[in-house]
């Protein structure tokens, strides 16, 4: 992909690409080195900040901590999520739906509803249901995921219905179908599938926000992290972090793998057309960068 | 109903922290994405290495998480920053930074083959064909993905309510909490600030993409 940018190396660019990455590689590697040294002078490695993780004191056991952390915050992470994922997405298709209508005026309400949901802090949205609507923090936590995440949802089902060529609606009403099957006959599966990747990427934009209820008070992960970190003295924040930010990025990443696999599965089946499809998955990509916006499929 | 009026000073001082907030580190975010989309385009395996895990890991991370290991984790370290604004400002940078990068990388990436080809064919340098014919050209389409990243930065300053920043959400739950009656009104107003900053520029970035969209 990069290689686009510069030759294929001859022998000499070879060797001052080779010397190079090795200046680059010993750049890194002092960085790192330094950081090293610095934290080991801090005490950073020693035993009774990471023995929370194996030998925890206090008279609590090593599965003590993990269940705290694993069941009960990640548990609520992923319930948050599980709860929240769902109704985002059948209230995201129901708002796609209502933008497509026919009437102009009866879609004006979807548009305004999603450009106000979709231009919103998610944080704030929780706080509407703790101290607007006075729910619980779990409530809170999973009406501003969902709230959010339709609007943005509806964005990318209406970018991806618009994305598909028109002589699939023409098709449909040429044998006869009505505007609602072909709508949901025709062209709504289409427009899932070719925004299966997108929307994945936006269920991992959701798992992230969960994280949102640490600061409206819903026991999760990141404050399972603190309670524990209260509990058996602050020194043991790093090791705590670093378990929580290990099972971040393992979800995540692990979610993002799967986009992209989709991405080139549906990609080899649905599109046969190599060259431009590069340009089109970027768009999309880039769509999904801003983690807000479907800008880049509406070409 | 009253709530907003009377309260209007407290609502403009958190809306410009909002918008100093975003604007700095917008600035910062921007000159580092662009550095780190070099990096990660750059024939230097290390280097790109480097910025291809900065990248991954700050766009898996939840920015709540950054804002724990500032405020909570770095002064374990010794790294004692202070907690509020500057703190803010360095973890929404650090985080957008990931963001802006990749914009700049998938516009980079969208700049015709055979224009770099072309570069290539007439003699310029890696350097060269960066910064002379692709930069230019991935520019346009740069643009309306970089409005939309500067957009979620503005929402995304809530979070540092959570960490000692009296911004826009934290002086509206402040309001919230002290007229108990009037709490969806004193939220409405947080909310009506917040569009204020993002539906014009979210027209803006629309703008921009028609005219940007010529034919390619």
């Amino acid at each position: 992909m990069s290689s686009v940018l510069y030759d294929v190396p001859g022998p000499v660019a070879r060797r001052r690409e080779r010397i190079g990455s090795v200046i680059g590689a010993v750049v890194v590697l002092v960085l790192v080195g330094l950081a090293a040294r610095y934290a080991a002078d801090r005490g950073i490695f020693a035993a009774d900040r990471w023995n929370v993780l194996y030998d925890p004191p206090k008279g609590q056991t090593a599965a003590d901590v993990w269940q705290s952390m694993i069941v009960r915050g990640l548990g609520a992470t992923l319930r948050a999520a599980v709860v929240a994922a769902p109704l985002a997405l059948a209230l995201g298709l129901l708002l796609a739906l209502w933008r497509t209508a026919r009437g102009r005026w009866v879609r004006l309400p979807a548009i305004m509803l999603i450009e106000l949901f979709r231009g919103l802090p998610v944080l704030l949205m929780m706080l509407f249901g703790l101290l607007g609507f006075g729910w619980d923090a779990f409530t809170a936590v999973v009406f501003g995921l969902v709230v959010y995440n339709m609007a943005i949802i509806a964005e990318i089902l209406r970018a991806g219905l618009a994305s598909l060529p028109r002589g699939q609606a023409e098709a449909a009403y040429a044998v006869g179908l009505t505007r609602s099957q072909t709508l949901l006959t025709i062209l709504l599966p289409q427009a899932v599938r070719t925004m299966l990747p997108s929307l994945i990427a936006q269920l991992v934009v959701l798992l992230k926000d969960s994280s949102l209820g640490f600061i409206v008070g819903y026991p999760e992960l990141l404050k399972s992290i603190q309670n524990n970190a209260q509990y058996f003295g602050n020194e043991t924040y790093i090791a705590l972090f670093v378990v929580g930010a290990g099972i971040y990025l393992a979800v995540n990443l692990s979610l993002t793998r799967l986009a992209v696999w989709l991405e080139r599965r549906t990609g080899r089946t649905s599109a046969p057309t190599p060259g431009p499809t590069a340009g089109t998955t970027d768009a999309v990509g880039s769509a999904r960068v801003g983690g807000t916006f479907g800008t880049g499929t509406d070409r | 109903m009253d709530v907003i009026p009377d309260n209007l000073p407290a609502y403009l001082g958190g809306f410009r922290t909002t918008l100093s907030l975003t604007v700095v580190s917008g600035l910062i975010a921007l000159a580092v994405g662009v550095l780190l989309a070099g990096l990660r385009v750059s024939p230097l395996t290390p280097l790109r290495a480097l910025a291809t895990t900065y990248v991954e890991v700050l766009r898996n991370t939840p920015l709540t998480l950054v804002f724990f290991f500032m405020a909570f984790v770095a002064p374990q370290f010794g790294l004692l920053a202070p907690l509020g604004y500057w703190t803010a400002v360095i973890c929404l940078s650090a985080y957008t930074a990931a963001f802006v990068c990749e914009a700049v990388r998938s516009g980079i990436n969208s700049v015709g083959m055979g224009q770099s080809e072309a570069a290539r064919a007439i003699g310029l340098t890696f350097g060269q064909t960066l910064g002379l014919v692709v930069l230019p050209q991935a520019v346009r389409s740069v643009i309306p993905p970089l409005i939309n990243v500067l957009i979620a930065l503005a929402k995304n300053t809530s979070v540092a309510a959570g960490f000692a920043v009296v911004e826009l959400t934290a002086s509206g739950r402040r309001l919230a909490l002290s007229n108990p009656a009037d709490t969806l009104w004193a939220l409405a107003g947080v909310a009506l600030f917040y569009l204020l900053i993002t539906i014009p520029a979210g027209l803006l970035a629309g703008v921009v993409e028609r005219k940007v969209a010529f034919a390619r």
